[in-house]
């Protein structure tokens, strides 16, 4: 009877295990990573990281193969699909995933931490943002929203005997449901309207309206603002200063650049699936965003002495930067794919920078053991590599050429310009006089490196351990590749689209 | 050797200095005798390969550009490789050529805290690569990344090598541009989404392409061009520095070491001034035409207020500093108004005013290195104390106030007469104003030219001064930078046909396209 039942109501999915595989990777890492904590003694921590890393690489294998198959791929109903959107994204989270276990190396393990136990959330939280990048419906996109935070609500009180660590922790712990649940009553609110949680035909049913009713209005609103907390865009930013300074630097680097670009992913495939008909009411709200988040992040950076704050304010800056083109992506489909393209190339570089520049910090940090803008006194006197890559990854994020920021900045304007209208010129013209303010602490950072003295005249070189500086030629390089040959990058992103683009 | 100059020579030129900073980028900090080799090599082969190219250049088809390397770069948007040297980049390259080399053989014994000549001869290379990449890019995108990349270097070099407010002058300078470039792109951009497509390998697609956009871009709205004009006005205009925006200059060059002076002056002034002229005007004449008498206003605003603030220095550094703003005056008056004529006179004024202001600054450099102070009242006797410098500072006044007879002269004169006849559509009685005004400007920049002369050169030594064993006449290495830009001083003075000839074709070609599709 039990059998007729189960058979009767549930038809197995039709499971495309290419397509899969790299969640199956870093899920089986996961467990194996488990297994080796629980059955190798304290000797052999050291190789939880190793592990880690080595599966997040693996990972990246049936990507590569997948992007030469070509084919999209759908599952579940829609549900979960894997195209050149998807696996670029997947590309750049588990790479950020494995620089982020290159920085955490050294830090975890001399900092008498948990390891196996660090490893193991750290890859969890990747493993939701790999999903994130395939997730085309609104349970999963909250299953996967959610598996990239609760792993990292614990990550950033990972120094559980610091009083600014389990602030860190406790805050974003706080705020991050309290987006959750904002975003689930949004989400409730849409599939109250249109009886479905794939976000394709929320997108049909959406669209057909000719124009908004105020519960949709109220549905997308809610939907946004939870995910704007995950992006800390302002006014919806306060926990992540705290949060960024008091997390272990790993862990905040992690934070600041895959987290939040999990956060964008999954705007991303709302907006450009879900809501794209409804693009009178989001229009509005993204240019608030941006145009908010860019000139206050970048004001109160202006203001900041510790450096990791300051980067968190930078970062409140970035995404604010990053949510431009999405204030002038409806007009048409072609400013809509043109602004999706600029997103992604940012979201890609802009790991790439800032990543850089938390290793930077954490390398200076292991001589100096402070964050204080100060402390990177007279650096160039002796740490003249270390600066000449910070310097690079300062100018990348504000966006001089020849580091990549340029042409990151580029495709913002670019798809601002393209659509042709005055909203559009006139965010253009603040993300530019934006820049001019942002120079005004990445180069007082600068300066300090450059032209300051070393604040208690220790000279002292500084030793980095081989697995940053193995992180440092990862970033550095693609800062400067992606700087001067912008095709390198655009090669990958010249063909993305989401689902609703096509139609 | 013709094939391989058409296909590479430019890229070599360009990005040999690159080669150069790499080299000594892995070479410790101790070998110093090595970097200013490797350096001085570097440079003096990328002359080298100026001159093959200068030497092989057409001169009867100025106007056309030669050497061209059109590659794709970034495809998406069309961006391409392209470079080109025509009859108005060539002096300016040969300018840069030049101007280079001798900043490092001047300071090659001397320099400035806190020493370093790896790094500081890195910058010196990595700014010619920039310097050198403005003036042969064909392409919006290109050039403006090239003209960025002239920044870096120069805001490291006064921000580290500069006086007592170098890191405020640094930032300030920093800022500005910056500003000025966000803008720019953000015109750019808005220029190449207006304009016309065109089809590249099958498709059709916007353009980036400097050599295109005049055509592509008549379809733009009035309203739309003034705006992007505009935009690339405030660009451009920060970098000549233009009146209002000029505030940058006198801090950066008095904070920046000697060699940095002389580089801002020389070369990176005239980035906004080339700027106008290969891009801002020529893609969109009918916005220059609109913006003409507001240039030419402020064009001479700049030079009567830049001659009055020289009036009231007591800093013979910023002095000179501000003599750049007024001497710019004269180059934009010149592009202001749309003439052949003033086209002319503008290239040449910034070729003399870079040799010039450069020796000037070259001058003022060395002055202090020897006084510690230039501070014009403690400053006196120099033709007695250091004869030989004191005679050079003199001749390099003298050029500076445009005496004929030398290169200064070519660069003022035809510019002011070329307002009287402006180009087509522009007011001539507007223009003759400014011209009669900008005639009184060369009566105020004899003034305080011969006045700072005066109290520098001419009486006897003050008493600190009398007996101090540091105030030594010009050195070898100091001969060694000088004599090349003084003897150019006097051969483009009585031969200024050196640089009209070759300008002559492409301004020609320009104020055709400016005539031809603005009037």
């Amino acid at each position: 009877m039990l059998a007729q039942l189960l058979t009767f109501a549930w038809t197995a999915p039709s499971l495309d295990y290419h397509a899969l595989a790299p969640e199956i990777i870093v899920a089986a890492t996961i467990v194996v990573l488990i297994l080796v904590d629980v059955f190798t003694g304290e000797r052999s921590r050291w190789a939880s990281s190793s592990i880690a890393g080595i599966g997040l690489l693996l990972a990246l294998i049936p990507i590569a193969t997948l992007a030469y198959d070509g084919v999209d791929r759908a599952m579940f109903g829609g549900g979960f699909v894997v195209d050149n959107y998807a696996l670029v994204l997947k590309a750049l989270f588990l790479v950020a995933g494995y620089v982020v276990i290159l920085l955490s190396t050294n830090y975890i393990a001399e900092g008498d931490y948990h390891e196996g136990e660090y490893y193991t959330l750290l890859l969890s939280s990747v493993l939701g943002m790999v999903v994130m990048a395939s997730a085309r419906d609104l349970i999963s996109i909250f299953i996967a929203l959610e598996l990239v935070s609760i792993p990292a609500y614990m990550l950033a009180a990972w120094r559980k005997r610091d009083q600014n660590s389990n602030e860190a922790g406790l805050k974003y712990y706080l705020m991050g449901v309290f987006a959750s649940a904002i975003l689930l009553y949004g989400m409730s609110l849409i599939f109250g309207i249109t009886g479905s949680t794939l976000l394709v035909d929320i997108g049909a049913e959406l669209g057909s309206y000719v124009s908004s009713q105020p519960i949709i209005t109220l549905g997308i609103a809610f939907v946004l603002i939870g995910f704007a907390f995950k992006v800390s865009a302002v006014p919806f930013h306060q926990w992540a200063p705290d949060t960024y300074e008091g997390a272990p630097t790993p862990v905040t680097s992690f934070l600041a650049v895959a987290s939040k670009a999990a956060g964008f992913v999954a705007i991303l495939n709302v907006l450009f699936i879900g809501f794209y008909g409804r693009h009178d009411v989001w229009e509005p709200l993204m240019w608030a965003l941006a145009a908010l988040s860019m000139t206050v992040g970048n004001l109160i950076a202006l203001r900041q002495t510790n450096v990791v704050r300051m980067l968190a304010y930078s970062g409140i800056a970035q995404a604010g930067y990053i949510l431009a083109p999405l204030a002038v992506a409806g007009a048409t489909l072609g400013t809509g794919s043109e602004a999706l393209r600029s997103i992604v190339v940012y979201l890609l570089i802009y790991a790439g920078m800032n990543l850089g520049a938390f290793a930077v910090v954490l390398a200076v940090a292991r001589k100096t053991r402070s964050g204080e803008i100060k402390s990177f006194g007279g650096l160039f006197s002796y740490a003249p590599a270390l600066t000449v890559c910070m310097t690079i990854f300062l100018f990348s994020l504000a966006g001089i050429p020849p580091a990549a920021g340029w042409f990151a900045k580029l495709s913002i304007f670019s798809s601002l310009a393209s659509a042709g209208t005055a909203s559009g010129y006139v965010l253009a013209v603040i993300v530019g006089l934006n820049s001019v303010i942002a120079f005004g602490y990445y180069g007082r950072l600068i300066r300090v490196m450059w032209m300051d003295e070393a604040p208690d005249g220790d000279r002292t070189p500084i030793k980095v351990p081989a697995s940053l500086s193995f992180a440092l030629i990862i970033t550095v390089a693609v800062t400067l590749v992606w700087g001067v040959f912008p095709g390198a990058l655009t090669h990958f992103t010249d063909h993305i689209t989401l689902f609703s683009l096509l139609r | 050797m013709k094939d391989f100059l058409n296909s590479w020579g430019i890229s070599l030129m360009v990005f040999l200095p690159l080669v150069g900073a790499l080299a000594m980028l892995v070479v410790p900090k101790a070998k110093e005798q090595f970097h200013k080799v490797v350096a001085l090599a570097a440079s003096l082969v990328v002359g080298f390969i100026g001159i093959l190219l200068m030497t092989n250049f057409d001169y009867d088809a100025s106007g056309r550009l030669q050497f061209v390397v059109d590659m794709a770069w970034i495809p998406i948007i069309n961006s391409r490789y392209i470079v080109g040297i025509d009859g108005i980049s060539l002096p300016m390259i040969a300018l840069t050529l030049l101007i280079v080399p001798l900043c490092i053989i001047y300071s090659w014994n001397r320099f400035p805290e806190p020493k370093n000549p790896k790094a500081f001869l890195i910058l010196i290379l990595i700014l010619e690569t920039g310097m050198l990449g403005s003036f042969v890019a064909q392409d919006l995108i290109l050039f403006f990344v090239f003209f960025e990349v002239v920044l870096l270097p120069m805001y490291f070099m006064i921000g580290v090598w500069g006086g007592e407010k170098r890191q405020y002058a640094s930032l300030k300078f920093f800022l500005y541009t910056l500003f000025g470039s966000a803008l720019m792109i953000v015109a750019f951009l808005a220029l190449y989404f207006l304009s016309d497509k065109v089809s590249v390998d099958g498709q059709m697609m916007h353009s980036f392409d400097v050599r295109l956009l005049p055509e592509l871009a008549t379809g733009i709205s009035t309203g739309a061009a003034l705006w992007i004009f505009g935009g690339m006005f405030i660009g451009f205009g920060i970098k000549v520095p233009m009146f209002p925006f000029h505030t940058w200059l006198p801090d950066a060059h008095t904070q920046a070491p000697t060699v940095g002076s002389v580089i801002l002056a020389a070369v990176l002034l005239k980035l906004g001034t080339y700027g106008f002229i290969r891009i801002a005007i020529p893609i969109l004449p009918g916005a220059a035409e609109k913006w003409a008498p507001f240039i030419g206003l402020l064009a001479v605003i700049g030079i009567i207020y830049g001659a009055l603030c020289c009036l009231a220095q007591t800093d013979m550094k910023r002095l000179i500093a501000f003599s750049s703003v007024s001497h710019m005056g004269f180059v934009m008056l010149g592009i202001a108004t749309l003439t052949t004529f003033g086209f002319q006179a503008a290239i040449f004024g910034m070729v003399a005013h870079g040799l010039i202001t450069g020796m000037l600054f070259f001058v003022a450099g060395s002055a202090k290195d020897r006084y510690h102070t230039l501070d014009i009242s403690r400053l006196g006797g120099m033709l007695k104390s250091m004869p030989r410098m004191g005679w050079i500072l003199g001749f390099s006044v003298m050029a500076s106030l445009g005496l004929p007879g030398l290169a200064g002269f070519w660069g003022e004169f035809p510019a002011i007469l070329a307002a009287y006849e402006p180009g087509l559509g522009l007011n001539v009685a507007f223009f003759r104003v400014l011209m009669v005004i900008a005639a009184i400007g060369t009566v105020l920049s004899a003034a305080y030219l011969l006045w700072m002369y005066q109290r520098v050169g001419f009486g006897v030594p003050s008493k600190e001064f009398e007996e101090d064993p540091h105030l030594h006449d010009v050195t070898f290495s100091e001969w060694l930078a000088w004599t090349p830009i003084l003897i150019l001083i006097v051969v483009l003075g009585f031969v200024p046909n050196i640089i009209f000839k070759v300008t002559d074709g492409a301004v020609s070609r320009t104020i055709s396209i400016v005539n031809g599709l603005g009037g």
